[in-house]
C-alpha cells in the first residue's frame, strides 16, 4: 500500500536500504517485481543489483520476450475465494439521495472566476458566497472582488504543512474531557430514555465499543405519515419488543405439572394485542417443547415430558418469548418535534428497522456506532463517529472545532473496520517498537520484537523523544542548513 | 557537551535475540561466585561486582576498558548455566512452536505448498501495507492450522498434545518435558519453517528461547548503595543473580556427583523459578521474590514497565537542566507576555553565548562582572556563573577569578550568561492538557521569591493563586529562542485550536470593570480621566461633553482608547436578554454592541468583548491584525478596566442578596405548594392512583414528577428573587456580565437552594427506609428525600444541611473519578494520533505513509485561524466590503 512498507519488506528481505528505495520509488511492489522483465528493473537499479534483489525475493529471472508469451497469472485468486456477502434483495423504493448535487448558475460563475485564479474553494463556502451574492445582487467586477477576497481569505486560513494536526486533536478533545460530567442524563425531551452522555460515552466512542452501554435510536417516518399522532404511535407499538411478562402473569400450576399465561386485559389493550396473537407467538417459539391449549381467557402449557425440570425450563421460555416487536427495541416512545413525530427507542436494531416501510431510511439512526459499520459500511461509521462525539461535546456545552473530531473517527476506521484508540486498536498496531512499548504492555513488545527482528525506523514522535532527537513533525520535520560558500558562489556568478 | 557543526540521525534501531554465543562473546567477566565484596570492601573476582562490569566508585578505573566513573558506560558479564531454563518471557511461543512443529523431525506441521501458500500470503500483507495485528492474526492462524494436525505430513510421526502447566513447565500427554528436551526440540525446527511463525531466522532461533546462559548486566546498571552507618545496600538484581549463582552452583555440583534424579529436578526447578523473577517478579503463578524485609523485588520487566518504569519516565520523559519551579503570583502590571523571575532563579539560570568576534568585548564585560552583580541603584546586573573552555572544561566565576578568566576569554568559548530582562523562557503549569499550557515569556527579574504574570493568561495555564506553582525552562539555542519567540510567545497563543476562539482574555474583576466602564455610558471628571488615561499611557484626551456646565469624560470615549483604529463590529452582549425584537442602538440595558472605526457608539462591554473563551473584539483583532494587536489590546483594555473599577470602588456582601419581606414570603408561599404538590403525588402513590408513565414503574414516576416539582420551584424561587435583584446589584453585575457567578448562585442565595442530588436522582439512602432519623419510615415528601428550602443566606436546617452535604460529596468524588478517567482517554488519544501530520501536499499521514485524510478537516483549514469553524467569514467580507463600497459613493 503505502510506499514504506515496500521498502520495510524488502529490507528485511535482506536487500540492501538503497536498491529498496530506489525500487520503492519507482512504484514497484514486491508482487510486481516477480512479473517485471529483467531488463526493466536494470533500468532502475545496476544489473548485479537486480540479480541480487530477485534472488533475495525469491523470484525468477523474467526477459522481456518471454513475458508477452507467458499467460498472465490471475495473481488476485486468493482474495476471490471468500464469498462476498451481499444483501439478500436489493429493495427499489429504498430512496437513495442524489449524491453530488448539480452547481446552480450563480455558483458557476464563481467557479469560473476562482478557476482563472488557478485556486480553489470548499464547496459549502461557494455554496454560501453564491447564495449572499445573489442575495446582494452582485454582478461583473463586484463579484469578482468579493471572491478574490474570499478565496485569498480561505488561502489564509490553511494549516501548514509539518503542522502536528494530530497531536492538537488529541489535545482539544481531551482537554475538556476534564471539564464534562460523569452522570448518566435523561436524553432532552424524552424523560423515559436515559442515555449516557458526558465523559462516559467519550470514552465509549473512542473505545470503540461493541455495544454501546445505552442503545438508542431516534426512528424518523416517512413524509406522509410524520404528522400523523396515530400512525406514530402505531409503528412505535409495532417496533417494541413485548414478551409475555409484559402483557401476561405466568403461573405454574405445579399440581397439574402445567404452565398457565393469564394475559392482563387492559394491558393487552394498551399494546394492542389479541390472544390469539399470544397463542401463535407462542407456536413460533421453537425451543419450546409443550402442548398448547387456549382455556377461555388462558393459556395452558402442558411440558411433554412430566418433570419439575422440564416444567421449569417451560417456564422460563414462556415468560421470556416474545410476542410481538423487533429484537432489542425495548421501549418506544413517539415526541413530537419541529419535523413531525419521531420515535425514540431504548435498545437499537438498525438492520430491522431500515427494513420497516413506514419509516425514514435516510434519516433514521442509532447511537451504536458498530451497528452503523454493520448494516451501512465504514464511511457511514465514520460519520456516526463525528455526530456522537460531537453530539457528546457540544451537549456539555463544550465547543471543540468539528475538524478534530473527524481526525479521531478517520484514524480509527482508516483501514476498513471500526479500530478502538487504545493498547487494542490503533496504539497496539503502530510500526514502531519504542513507541508501543512506551505506550503499555512493555516487556511483551520488546521481547517480540526480538524475535521477529523488527526494525524501529524512528519516524514517529515518541520513538524520537526516546533516542533524544528531533521529532519529525513540526519545525523538526525540517531541514533547513545555511551554507554560507553558496551564497558566495552565486554571487561571484 | 559542545556540539558542532554535524549532526547525525540515528536511522533505526533493529531489534533481535541474544544467543548463548553472543552472550558469551560480549561478557567482559563469567561471573561464577555468588558474593559481592570480600572483608576489606574490595570487589570479588568473577563475582557479581567484578571491576570488569564496569565501576561506580569514583576514583577506579574499570578492567575491561580502562575508563574511570562516568566515561565507562559498563560491560556485560555472564552466567553459565548448570541446566538450560526457559524464558518466562517467551512461554508462549516455545508453547506454539512445540505445538506447531513435528516432535520427531522438527518440521512445522504444514505441506510444503500449505508452507508456500502460507507464505505467500504473508507477502501479500505485507505488501498491502498490513499493519502488525493483520501479521499476528496470520501468524496465530497458521500455528493453529498446523497443531491441529495429529500426524506430521513429513515424516509421519504421531503428534502428542503438548500443554502448559503456567508458568513455566511444559507437558507432553502429562508427561514433563524438561527444559532441555524443550530446547532439543526446538533446535530441530529448520529456519525455513520460522518464518511462517513470525520469526526472522536473521535475529533469531527457537532454541536460544530456553537460557543456556545468562547476561549479567553491569555494575552500572545496578549500583550498590553505601549507606551512613558504613553498610553496602545491594540493587535488587544483584540480590536476584546472587540466588541464581548460588542455586546454579549446587545444581552443577549435585548433578556432578550424581546425586538422586529427584534432587537434581528439585534443584533445577528452583534455578528456574530464580531466573523467572529475575525477568518478571510479577509472573503470575508463582509467588514474587521478597526483599528481607518482605517488599517485593523489583526486577527487570518491573524496571521498564509502568508510570515509573523506565520508558514512561525516564525516556519519554526526562529530569532538565535550566529549569525553576516556584509560587505564582498574579501582577497586573506586567504585559501579558511577560513572566517575573525572583533574583536567585535568574542568578542561577544561565543562557550560553558562544564567544565570537563580533560579540567578544561584550562577552567579556559580562564576564568581568562575575557572579553577582549589583547595579549602582541596588538593581539585579545579570553576571555569568560558568565559562566552557573550548577542551570542554567548566570554569565557575568566582569574584576572585572573573578578571582572569575575563582576560583569557576567546573565540569559541562558551559563556553561561545569567538572564536578563527580555530573554525567552518557557512557562508551564501541570497537568499540560493542551499547547497553551507551555507558551514563551519574557522575563522580567524582580524581587520576591514566586514567579508572577499577568492575570490575563491564567485562563489557557487553569492557573489560580491559591498555592499553584509552576515551572519555567530556559531555551538555550538559538534556534529554540528563535521558535519560541515566533511559535510559542503567550501573544501568539491567544486564538485556540480548539474551537478557534480566544483564551487569553480578561477575567473576574477585568469584566466587572469594562462593564461599568462602559454600561449606561458614565462620564468621569477631570482627575478620573487623569487617574484612567495614565495607566494606558494615552495622552490625546478624547472630546468631553458638558454635563451641567462640567467638562466629563464619556466611559465609552475611554474604551475607545484601547481599540485599533479601523476595527468595525457589531454584536451582542453576554447581558443580552434576547430580546425577541432587537431594539439595536437603542437597546435599553446596552446589549447591543456597535463598534464603527475603532471607536465604540454604543453597547456595553462585558464578557463577550472582552472575556477569555468568549471576547468578540478580542478574537477579530487577534485574527485580523495581528497576535501583538491583540496583546496591545488586552493590556489596554484591562488596565482601564481596573482602574475603572478602583475608581468606581466594587464589592459584594451579604445585603447583595437581600431581598423585600413580601417577596420572602412569595418564595415561601410557592415552596410549600410545591411540597404540598410533591405530597399530593406521595398520596397518590401510596393510594395506587398514581398514573404510571408509559414505560416506567410507579416509584420512577414519583421521581420524576418530584423532581420537576421541585426542580422548577427552585427556578421560581430565583424568578422571585431575581426581580428584585437589579443591575445596580454587584452581585448581578458579576453574574449578568460574565465576570464570577451566575444567576443561578443568587437564585440560590437569595431565594432557594433546591433539591438535592446523588446520581441524578432525590437522596434515599442512609438509613432503613429513610433518609436520616428525623423523618419517619418510607416518608418520600421533599423534605424527607432531600429537598432544601433554605437559601444559603437564611442558612440551613441541620438536615438540609446534611443533605446539602450529601450533594456535595458526590461532587468531589465526580471530579477525583472524572480527572484520572480523561486524563487516561487524553493519553490514548495523544498516543494513537501523535504522529499525524500534513504534509507538503496537504494530505494527513502517518509514519507509515498511510494517508489517513486526503484533506485536514475537508477543507484543510486550520482550526486556530477559522472564524469559530467557519473557513472564511463571508458575512464579514460583504460587510466590510458593503461598507467601503457606501463610503465611496457618498
Amino acid at each position: 500500500m503505502a510506499r514504506k512498507d515496500t521498502v520495510n519488506a524488502l529490507i528485511r528481505r535482506g536487500v540492501s536500504a538503497k536498491v529498496s528505495e530506489a525500487i520503492a520509488n519507482a512504484g514497484f511492489k514486491i508482487g510486481d517485481l516477480k512479473k517485471t522483465p529483467f531488463e526493466i528493473l536494470t533500468k532502475i537499479i545496476s544489473e548485479e543489483d537486480a540479480q541480487d534483489l530477485l534472488d533475495k525475493i525469491g523470484a525468477k529471472k523474467i526477459h522481456l520476450e518471454e513475458i508477452k508469451t507467458t499467460p498472465k497469472k490471475p495473481v488476485d485468486e486468493v482474495v476471490e475465494e471468500k464469498p462476498v456477502k451481499r444483501p439478500k434483495k436489493r429493495r427499489k423504493d429504498l430512496i437513495i439521495p442524489k449524491k453530488v448535487k448539480e452547481f446552480t448558475k450563480d455558483e458557476k460563475d464563481i467557479i469560473k472566476i476562482i478557476e482563472k485564479m488557478g485556486k480553489r474553494l470548499p464547496r459549502a463556502i461557494l455554496v454560501e458566497l453564491a447564495a449572499k451574492s445573489a442575495e446582494h445582487k452582485l454582478k461583473g467586477t463586484e463579484l469578482k472582488n468579493i471572491v478574490e477576497l474570499v478565496v485569498n481569505e480561505y488561502h489564509k486560513h490553511l494549516v501548514d504543512p509539518n503542522e502536528s494536526v494530530g497531536i492538537v486533536s488529541a489535545q482539544s478533545i481531551g482537554e475538556p474531557g476534564t471539564q464534562m460530567t460523569m452522570r448518566t442524563f435523561h436524553y432532552a425531551g424524552v424523560a423515559e430514555i436515559s442515555v449516557t452522555l458526558g465523559l462516559p460515552r467519550l470514552i465509549e466512542i473512542v473505545d470503540a465499543r461493541r455495544i454501546p452501554s445505552t442503545p438508542m435510536m431516534t426512528i424518523y417516518l416517512k413524509e406522509e405519515l410524520k404528522d400523523s399522532a396515530d400512525e406514530a404511535r402505531r409503528v412505535a407499538s409495532s417496533i417494541e419488543m413485548t414478551v409475555l411478562l409484559d402483557v401476561a402473569k405466568v403461573e405454574t400450576d405445579l399440581g397439574n405439572m402445567q404452565i398457565v399465561v393469564k394475559p392482563d386485559k387492559k394491558k393487552l389493550k394498551n399494546k394492542n394485542i389479541t390472544l390469539d396473537q399470544i397463542v401463535s407467538a407462542l407456536k413460533k417459539e421453537r425451543r419450546l417443547k409443550a402442548v398448547l391449549e387456549k382455556q377461555g381467557q388462558n393459556v395452558v402449557l402442558k411440558p411433554e415430558e412430566a418433570s419439575f425440570r422440564k416444567l421449569q425450563q417451560t417456564f422460563e421460555i414462556v415468560r421470556d418469548s416474545k410476542i410481538k416487536g423487533v429484537d432489542g427495541i425495548k421501549k418506544a416512545v413517539i415526541r413530537k418535534g419541529d419535523e413531525g413525530y419521531v420515535i425514540y427507542t431504548e435498545g437499537s436494531n438498525l438492520a430491522k428497522m431500515l427494513e420497516l416501510d413506514d419509516v425514514d431510511h435516510v434519516k433514521t439512526t442509532t447511537n451504536s456506532i458498530t451497528e452503523v459499520f454493520n448494516v451501512l459500511g465504514i464511511e457511514a461509521a465514520r460519520n456516526s463517529i463525528i455526530d456522537e462525539a460531537s453530539h457528546t461535546l457540544s451537549e456539555q456545552g463544550l465547543t471543540v472545532d468539528i475538524r478534530h473530531i473527524m481526525l479521531v473517527a478517520d484514524m480509527m476506521t482508516n483501514d476498513g473496520d471500526v479500530k478502538a484508540i487504545g493498547r487494542h486498536g490503533i496504539s497496539g498496531r503502530k510500526s514502531s517498537v519504542l513507541a508501543r512499548a512506551a505506550f503499555e504492555i512493555t516487556s511483551s513488545h520488546l521481547l517480540k520484537a526480538g524475535i521477529s527482528g523488527e526494525i524501529d525506523s524512528l519516524d514517529g514522535v515518541a520513538e524520537n523523544i526516546i533516542v533524544g532527537q528531533p521529532v519529525t513533525v513540526g519545525t523538526g520535520a525540517v531541514n533547513l542548513i545555511y551554507s554560507p560558500g553558496q551564497e558566495s558562489k552565486k554571487k561571484e556568478e | 557537551m559542545i556540539r558542532r557543526g554535524v549532526s547525525k540521525r540515528i536511522h533505526g534501531i533493529r531489534f533481535a535475540q541474544l544467543s548463548p554465543d553472543e552472550i558469551r562473546r560480549m561478557s567482559a567477566v563469567k561471573v561464577i561466585t555468588a558474593d559481592t565484596y570480600d572483608d576489606d570492601g574490595f570487589p570479588i573476582e568473577m563475582g557479581l561486582m567484578d571491576p570488569h562490569m564496569g565501576v561506580i566508585e569514583p576514583g577506579l578505573r574499570c578492567k575491561a576498558c580502562g575508563a574511570k566513573v562516568d566515561d565507562c558506560p559498563g560491560h556485560f558479564g555472564h552466567i553459565d548455566l548448570a541446566m538450560p531454563v526457559i524464558h518466562v518471557g517467551y512461554v508462549k511461543e516455545i508453547k506454539r512452536l512445540l505445538q506447531a512443529s513435528c516432535r520427531e523431525c522438527g518440521r512445522l506441521l504444514l505441506t510444503s505448498s500449505q508452507i508456500e501458500e502460507e507464505e505467500e500470503l504473508r507477502e501479500m500483507l505485507e505488501e498491502f501495507g498490513g499493519d502488525l495485528g493483520d501479521l499476528e492474526a496470520l501468524m496465530k492462524r497458521t500455528a493453529k492450522d498446523a497443531s491441529v494436525r495429529t500426524v506430521c505430513p513429513h515424516c509421519s510421526a504421531e503428534q502428542l498434545k503438548i500443554t502448559l502447566d503456567k508458568p513455566t513447565t511444559f507437558r507432553e500427554e502429562g508427561h514433563k518435558l524438561t527444559p532441555k528436551e524443550v530446547r532439543e526440540r526446538l533446535e530441530r525446527i529448520p529456519e525455513e519453517d520460522l518464518p511462517p511463525l513470525g520469526m526472522n531466522p536473521d535475529v533469531s532461533r527457537p532454541e536460544w528461547m530456553v537460557l543456556t546462559a545468562l547476561p549479567v548486566p553491569p555494575v552500572t546498571v545496578r549500583p550498590s548503595i553505601t549507606l551512613e552507618s558504613g553498610d553496602r545496600s545491594e540493587d535488587d538484581l544483584t540480590h536476584k543473580l546472587v540466588d541464581v549463582l548460588r542455586i546454579n552452583q549446587r545444581l552443577r555440583e549435585n548433578r556432578d556427583s550424581g546425586a538422586p534424579q529427584l534432587i537434581v529436578e528439585d534443584l533445577w526447578e528452583l534455578l528456574q523459578y530464580h531466573v523467572t523473577t529475575y525477568f518478571d517478579n510479577q509472573t503470575s503463578g508463582i509467588p514474587p521474590a521478597r526483599h528481607r524485609s518482605g517488599r517485593p523485588l523489583k526486577t527487570l520487566v518491573q524496571r521498564l514497565k509502568g508510570k515509573e518504569g523506565r520508558f514512561r519516565s525516564n525516556l519519554s520523559g526526562k529530569r532538565v537542566n535550566f529549569s525553576a519551579r516556584t509560587v505564582i503570583s498574579p501582577d497586573p502590571m506586567l504585559s501579558i507576555n511577560e513572566v517575573g523571575i525572583p533574583w536567585e532563579a535568574a542568578r542561577e539560570l544561565t543562557i550560553p553565548i558562544r564567544v565570537n568576534d563580533f560579540n567578544m568585548d561584550i562577552v567579556r564585560e559580562f564576564v568581568l562582572r562575575g557572579p553577582e552583580p549589583i547595579g549602582d541603584l541596588g538593581e539585579y546586573v545579570p553576571g555569568v556563573n560558568y565559562v566552557i573552555r573550548e577542551d570542554g572544561r567548566r570554569i565557575k566565576i568566582t569574584d576572585k577569578n572573573a578578571e582572569t578568566v575575563a582576560e583569557n576569554i576567546d573565540i569559541g568559548q562558551i559563556v553561561e550568561r545569567q538572564l536578563t530582562d527580555g530573554d525567552i523562557v518557557l512557562f508551564n503549569r501541570q497537568p499540560s492538557l493542551h499547547r497553551m499550557s507551555m507558551m514563551a515569556h519574557k522575563i522580567r527579574v524582580m524581587k520576591h521569591k514566586t514567579f508572577r504574570f499577568n492575570l490575563s493568561v491564567c485562563p489557557p495555564y487553569n492557573a489560580d493563586f491559591d498555592g499553584d506553582e509552576m515551572n519555567l525552562h530556559v531555551l538555550q539555542s538559538p534556534e529554540a529562542i528563535a521558535e519560541g519567540r515566533i511559535l510559542m510567545l503567550v501573544q501568539e497563543n491567544i486564538l485556540s485550536p480548539r474551537f478557534g476562539g480566544p483564551v487569553i482574555g480578561g477575567i473576574h474583576d477585568y469584566i466587572s470593570g469594562a462593564f461599568m466602564l462602559t454600561h449606561n455610558n458614565p462620564t468621569f471628571s477631570r482627575s478620573e480621566t487623569a487617574t484612567l488615561l495614565s495607566r494606558i499611557g494615552v495622552e490625546n484626551w478624547p472630546k468631553p461633553v458638558k454635563v451641567d456646565g462640567e467638562e466629563r469624560w464619556q466611559g465609552k470615549d475611554l474604551f475607545s482608547l484601547c481599540l485599533p483604529k479601523d476595527l468595525n463590529m457589531v454584536f451582542q452582549a453576554s447581558i443580552c436578554n434576547h430580546c425577541d425584537m432587537c431594539l439595536k442602538d437603542k437597546c435599553e440595558i446596552g446589549a447591543h454592541v456597535n463598534i464603527k472605526d475603532g471607536k465604540l457608539v454604543y453597547g456595553t462591554i462585558d464578557e463577550n468583548a472582552v472575556g477569555a473563551f468568549k471576547g468578540r473584539i478580542l478574537e477579530k483583532i487577534a485574527r485580523e491584525m495581528g497576535a501583538d494587536e491583540a496583546r496591545i489590546f488586552i493590556e489596554k483594555a484591562i488596565r482601564l478596566a481596573v482602574s475603572t473599577i478602583m475608581i468606581k470602588g466594587f464589592s459584594t456582601s451579604i445585603d447583595d442578596e437581600d431581598i423585600p419581606l413580601d417577596a420572602r414570603n412569595q418564595i415561601e408561599e410557592m415552596l410549600k405548594q410545591a411540597v404540598d404538590k410533591v405530597r399530593g403525588y406521595v398520596e397518590a402513590y401510596n393510594k395506587g392512583e398514581l398514573e404510571a408513565m408509559p414505560g416506567r414503574s410507579l416509584e420512577e414516576t414519583l421521581e420524576v414528577e418530584a423532581m420537576r416539582v421541585l426542580g422548577k420551584a427552585r427556578d421560581d424561587a430565583g424568578q422571585i428573587a431575581g426581580r428584585y435583584l437589579g443591575l445596580e446589584n454587584s452581585a448581578v453585575i458579576m453574574a449578568r456580565s460574565g465576570a464570577r457567578g451566575s444567576m443561578l448562585n443568587l437564585s440560590q442565595m437569595a431565594g432557594c437552594i433546591g433539591q438535592q442530588a446523588v446520581r441524578g436522582g432525590r437522596l434515599s439512602r442512609g438509613y432503613t427506609d429513610r433518609t436520616l432519623p428525623h423523618f419517619k419510615k418510607g416518608d418520600l415528601g421533599a423534605d424527607a428525600k432531600g429537598f432544601v428550602r433554605s437559601s444559603y443566606k437564611k442558612g440551613l436546617t441541620p438536615t438540609e444541611y446534611f443533605f446539602h452535604s450529601m450533594g456535595g460529596r458526590e461532587g468531589l468524588v465526580d471530579t477525583a473519578v472524572r480527572t484520572s478517567r480523561s486524563g487516561y482517554m487524553q493519553r490514548r488519544l495523544i498516543n494513537a494520533l501523535e504522529d499525524l501530520k500534513v504534509i507538503e501536499d496537504g494530505t494527513v499521514r502517518n509514519t507509515a505513509d498511510t494517508v489517513i485524510q486526503f484533506s485536514f478537516g475537508e477543507d484543510s483549514v486550520d482550526p486556530a485561524r477559522s472564524i469559530r469553524g467557519k473557513p472564511v467569514d463571508i458575512d464579514d467580507i460583504f460587510f466590510q466590503v458593503m461598507k467601503k463600497g457606501k463610503g465611496g459613493e457618498s
